[in-house]
């Protein structure tokens, strides 16, 4: 469905963010971006929702594709029209706007009608019942998991076919996190909204996603199905935080530098 | 100082400001869906009612001009500045996208000079007193009040009229903001301008619309205040009085959005240095 060839992308003209970044997404399925911070990972959904060019970012070369029609010179309002939403990181939403203001600015570019807005609208309380109490409270108020909640239904309103989630289980508890995953896991079946998740938290990542890749310094260093990547020992060790069951280690044993080394090639 | 004048003055301020909260709102949109301070506000006004001059009324020679109905006259010069908006948008705006914000705001100073010597290339730099007026200027209400000097305080039934029209315009804005897409899009930009491009609103045509919906709110502020005073180029600086009403009510349009402005202007700032990070 979504394809990114080899894209680089430069900041300000001089710095050099993304460098060679390659990723396919099927069509229905959930993909996540694992890395640390300064990845590139969020760059890298900039990059397919256009908003790049609004913080002075630029892809300098390689090509996004989506359903073979080039989509990585189009504005961020056209990208949103065919179909990929970008769901921003830290909950940004419209604080002053009630629950339900948010989810009808949401719907504002699909240029539905208000009937089918208020279907949308419904459809959306199915996923987040808790929402509907609070539709007309003001969304700057709302605790922080129900903010991701109102985010991710914004993003649902536009009726999109690609998701870009960055960070949702940021600063979040993490009974919160499994509950607001689950959800996500959710849309993906009963939607068929297919899902490219940005994650730190590779754990509940890893667990609701069907392929993954990881970056790190701009590009992708390891990728394979979720299930192989959980059992990987790299990733069991600097994201997972698992080591060998009762194993005692020392430090020789720890100098992780050594084992990155092999993925910055 | 005469007492026994403060109840009109007070009836009469009261009625004037009415129109200068209206005018103030124009402002006020500009300001909170793009953060550029427009000083050219004024002389939108002034063109506005400059426009529903040529197009209603006859010049100072006594010779008829397009004589339009002057309901069609403004409404045919609200669609003029409509337009208007969006071709600044296109032609000064988009340009500067980027530019730091100092530069637009001193681009609308120049705007506001181009439109002062326009128009007084093309209509002439005398006031034009024959402003065409639904009610006579000289109709009065008068209300017995025994403080009042001479026990009568003169309602000027024009200036009612103006009040109450605004008034009308100012609650029709409201309703528009708080009920329409685009008034919900207005309202979701002007918080978070890259918020509002990724959940799909073209952020350049919504300040377009600001734009002209800001030329929309002076004309008809300023054809009111023309059938007042008449139409002269001293009308641009009514916006400078409109000030007190646009600090008095914060620089927020939108309910629950109101900032200081100069509070605005910091957090701006501030917005800034974190977008460049």
């Amino acid at each position: 469905m979504l394809k990114i060839n080899n894209i680089e992308v430069i900041y300000s003209d001089v710095i050099l963010v993304l460098r060679g970044v390659s990723l396919e997404i099927e069509q229905g399925k959930i993909v996540t971006v694992l890395g640390a911070n300064g990845a590139g990972k969020t760059t890298t959904l900039k990059a397919i929702s256009g908003l790049l060019r609004t913080q002075e970012g630029d892809i300098t070369r390689g090509s996004i594709e989506l359903d073979g029609q080039r989509i990585d010179k189009l504005s961020p309002e056209e990208i949103v029209r065919r179909g990929i939403i970008q769901v921003l990181e830290g909950r940004r939403l419209f604080s002053h706007l009630t629950v339900e203001e948010n989810l009808q600015v949401g719907a504002i570019p699909s240029g539905v009608s208000r009937a089918k807005e208020r279907e949308n609208i419904e459809m959306v309380y199915n996923y987040f019942p808790r929402l509907k109490d609070m539709s007309r409270k003001t969304s700057g108020y709302l605790s922080g998991g129900e903010q991701q909640m109102v985010v991710i239904s914004r993003g649902l309103m536009a009726q999109p076919r690609l998701m870009l989630l960055d960070e949702p289980s940021i600063g979040l508890a993490p009974m919160l996190v499994n509950e607001i995953f689950e959800i996500i896991k959710k849309i993906n079946q009963e939607s068929g909204v297919t899902i490219l998740l940005v994650e730190q938290n590779a754990r509940v990542a890893l667990d609701i996603a069907d392929y993954a890749y990881v970056m790190e310094n701009g590009r992708v260093v390891l990728d394979g199905p979720a299930d192989q990547l959980a059992e990987n020992e790299d990733i069991k060790e600097f994201y997972l935080g698992l080591t060998q069951v009762g194993e005692r280690k020392s430090y020789r044993d720890v100098k992780h530098y050594k084992r990155r080394k092999r993925w910055l090639g | 100082m005469n007492w026994e004048l403060l109840p009109q003055s007070i009836i009469n301020g009261i009625l004037t400001g009415g129109v200068y909260g209206l005018i103030a709102l124009g402002v006020v949109l500009i300001y909170k869906s793009s953060e550029v301070f427009n000083f050219a506000q004024g002389h939108l006004l002034m063109l506005g009612a400059f426009i529903t001059w040529w197009f209603a009324g006859a010049d100072e020679t006594g010779e008829e001009l397009l004589n339009l109905n002057l309901g069609f006259a403004v409404i045919a010069a609200l669609i003029v500045i409509f337009l208007l908006g969006f071709l600044v948008e296109r032609l000064a705006l988009r340009p500067m996208t980027g530019q730091p914000l100092l530069s637009i705001v001193l681009m609308t100073l120049g705007m506001a000079l181009l439109i002062e010597g326009l128009v007084s290339i093309v209509f002439g730099i005398n006031v034009k007193p024959n402003f065409p007026a639904p009610i006579s200027r000289i109709e009065m209400f008068k209300i017995p009040f025994e403080y009042q000097y001479n026990g009568i305080i003169f309602v000027q039934k024009l200036r009612l009229a103006a009040f109450l029209v605004a008034m009308f315009l100012v609650i029709v804005i409201g309703l528009f903001f708080r009920y329409t897409r685009i008034g919900l899009a207005m309202r979701a930009t002007s918080e978070d301008h890259e918020l509002a491009l990724s959940a799909g609103i073209n952020v350049p045509r919504i300040f377009g619309f600001s734009w002209a919906f800001a030329g929309v709110i002076a004309t008809a502020g300023g054809v009111l205040l023309a059938m007042l005073t008449g139409a002269s180029l001293t009308l641009s600086t009514v916006v400078l009085v409109a000030f007190p009403a646009i600090l008095l009510g914060g620089f927020g349009i939108f309910p629950r959005g109101d900032h200081w402005w100069h509070c605005s202007w910091i957090s701006y700032r501030n917005c800034q240095d974190i977008h460049r990070d």
